[in-house]
């Protein structure tokens, strides 16, 4: 399968330190690519100069063949890089589906038409609709945001993203803090989502992340020790010893 | 009920004339202007979250248009006059946002601070408008029979340029453009995240919020028929942020009552008769302890307290 987005020797280096060194990496639709390591190996740093948060201290990030290595971070989301963030950041004030509304406003978003009210348009409304019912918040979309429960705000955060209609999902730790049951249910949400997206998950759950990977990345300082399929990465013995075993 | 509170204010403004006194008049057309540039503020600081702490440059620039494009002796006409100081407005805060946007929090107030004292020392210091004394305007536009001069078609002039942005701001509010601007207020990183361009939608906010400044300042020059350096400078921002603050940030309403409670209380506290002549000669103490009074006891502003009631 040819990958949607890539990164080939992408690198970030905050004065003396660097967190991501000479990482080149491949992302394909219908798969989840997790990636795994400490903290401080570099995952987040590694999502956002694929999301376009940081500029990359060197390297190129390519999307379906275009280079989009030097484009802002709202023109990467446009064209189909969607992320969720490792700490909740939705919109409290707003409703669930406002919330969501909001985020798919950003492709329809006609700012000068002062005479339309953003709630008149009916393709973004369809939209966060679509998004509300995948991520499976369709009967709470009246509710404030900020009144929903942790599990539901992190799903809220992958229905804001799927609002965008990306083809890519770069989701920062969207496990954090769940319990089982709200673990199994965003499961079951990013499987329904594997077969028309190109999934990047970092995540610190390592049951969740070998019962829902189809490939694993193993970040140690900044840089790729491995990267294959779970099974082999489970028997790798450098991954054993610098990551697994310590658990 | 709220719904129409807008709209039975601006009839109530409407009927005014009929029962008020020249000097009565003049309170109240000064209300409706600074409600304008109140409005103009709160784009920014209620709408947008961004605090700006140099507003009246473009209040004042606004201001000086009025006089400097006007002609030595014949009425200049009120039209080119209100768009020309809209426009130089709206440009000087293309420059001024186009900076000070890359900026944020204290760093954005402090830049915005330093192009409003920029613009003031230049009139300030130079011969362009006067110096220090400022400049008259020594016949006051019209515009077909619409005399700027006249007490009572200002008075009208000056409740439709509020009525107007009140109108603009409110439609704003409900529109896309104003759901983007409420987005980047709480998140901006979020904003981005989902693919909006969100400096652009920031500059768009600052140069409208600049042009309804200039507005505001071209119909206060127009009706004082004199300006000076003093209109674009801090204390003038610091004032318009109070009366939104006073009134109530998140409110297009709170922005007019703010305007209108600060200038009473300004008003009340500088009249002799009712205060004495030591506490109206210091006025500013008295309304600076009752603005620090209200605001720690109405945190929400004024438009705390009808929101309380019900």
């Amino acid at each position: 399968m040819s990958a949607l987005l890539s990164c080939s020797g992408l690198t970030r280096r905050f004065g003396g330190l660097t967190a991501v060194n000479g990482v080149t990496l491949d992302f394909a639709p219908g798969q989840v690519h997790a990636v795994i390591g400490t903290n401080g190996a570099g995952k987040s740093t590694l999502i956002n100069m694929l999301s376009g948060e940081l500029p990359a201290s060197d390297g190129r990030i390519t999307l379906a063949g275009d280079d989009i290595t030097g484009w802002p971070q709202a023109r990467r989301a446009r064209a189909g890089v969607g992320r969720s963030y490792q700490r909740t950041t939705i919109f409290p004030e707003f409703t669930v589906f406002e919330n969501c509304r909001l985020s798919a406003q950003a492709a329809h978003a006609r700012p000068w038409a002062l005479w339309e009210t953003a709630s008149a348009c009916a393709t973004s409304g369809r939209i966060a609709h679509e998004a509300l019912a995948s991520a499976g918040l369709a009967d709470l979309a009246g509710r404030a945001a900020g009144s929903l429960s942790h599990g539901g705000k992190r799903q809220l955060e992958i229905a804001m993203c799927l609002a965008t209609e990306p083809r890519v999902l770069l989701l920062d730790e969207p496990l954090a803090g769940m319990g089982s049951e709200e673990t199994d249910r965003m499961l079951e949400l990013l499987a329904r989502l594997k077969p028309g997206h190109a999934i990047l998950l970092v995540e610190h759950d390592m049951d969740a992340v070998f019962r829902i990977a189809d490939r694993i990345t193993v970040m140690v300082n900044g840089e790729v020790i491995a990267s294959d399929a779970p099974a082999a990465i489970r028997s790798n013995r450098d991954v054993q010893v610098a990551y697994l075993g310590e658990h | 009920m709220a719904r129409w509170l807008p709209w039975i204010a601006a009839l109530l403004l409407a009927a005014l004339p009929a029962v008020l006194t020249p000097y009565t008049t003049d309170l109240v057309v000064k209300i409706v202007i600074f409600a304008v540039f109140a409005l103009s503020l709160e784009l920014l600081v209620g709408m947008t979250g961004l605090v700006s702490l140099g507003h009246a440059a473009f209040f004042g620039l606004g201001a000086y248009v009025a006089v400097l494009a006007s002609p030595e002796s014949d009425p200049g006409n009120l039209l080119v006059l209100l768009l020309a100081a809209m426009a130089v407005a709206a440009l000087y805060a293309l420059f001024v946002g186009a900076l000070s946007l890359r900026t944020k929090g204290v760093y954005f107030i402090m830049v915005t601070l330093a192009f409003a004292q920029m613009a003031y020392f230049v009139f300030h210091d130079t011969k362009v408008g006067g110096g220090s004394d400022g400049i008259y305007l020594n016949v006051r536009p019209v515009l077909g029979p619409l005399d700027g001069g006249n007490k009572l078609h200002f008075y009208y002039l000056a409740v439709a340029a509020l009525v107007g942005t009140y109108g603009l701001l409110a439609l704003l509010r409900r529109s896309r453009f104003g759901h983007a601007l409420a987005g980047i207020r709480v998140n901006e990183q979020r904003m981005r995240a989902a693919g909006f361009a969100t400096y652009r939608y920031k500059l768009a906010a600052f140069v409208l919020a600049g042009a309804l400044a200039g507005l505001a300042g071209c119909l206060l020059a127009i009706k004082d028929g004199v300006v000076n350096p003093e209109l674009l400078a801090w204390q003038e921002s610091g004032a318009v942020l109070l009366m939104i603050i006073l009134g109530g940030l998140g409110h297009l309403r709170g922005a007019v009552i703010g305007a209108a409670a600060f200038a009473l209380l300004k008003e009340l506290y500088a009249t002799p008769a009712l205060v004495g002549n030591f506490l109206a000669d210091h006025w500013q103490l008295t309304l600076g302890l009752t603005i620090i009074a209200f605001v720690a006891l109405l945190p929400k502003g004024l438009i705390g307290l009808l929101e309380r009631r019900r």
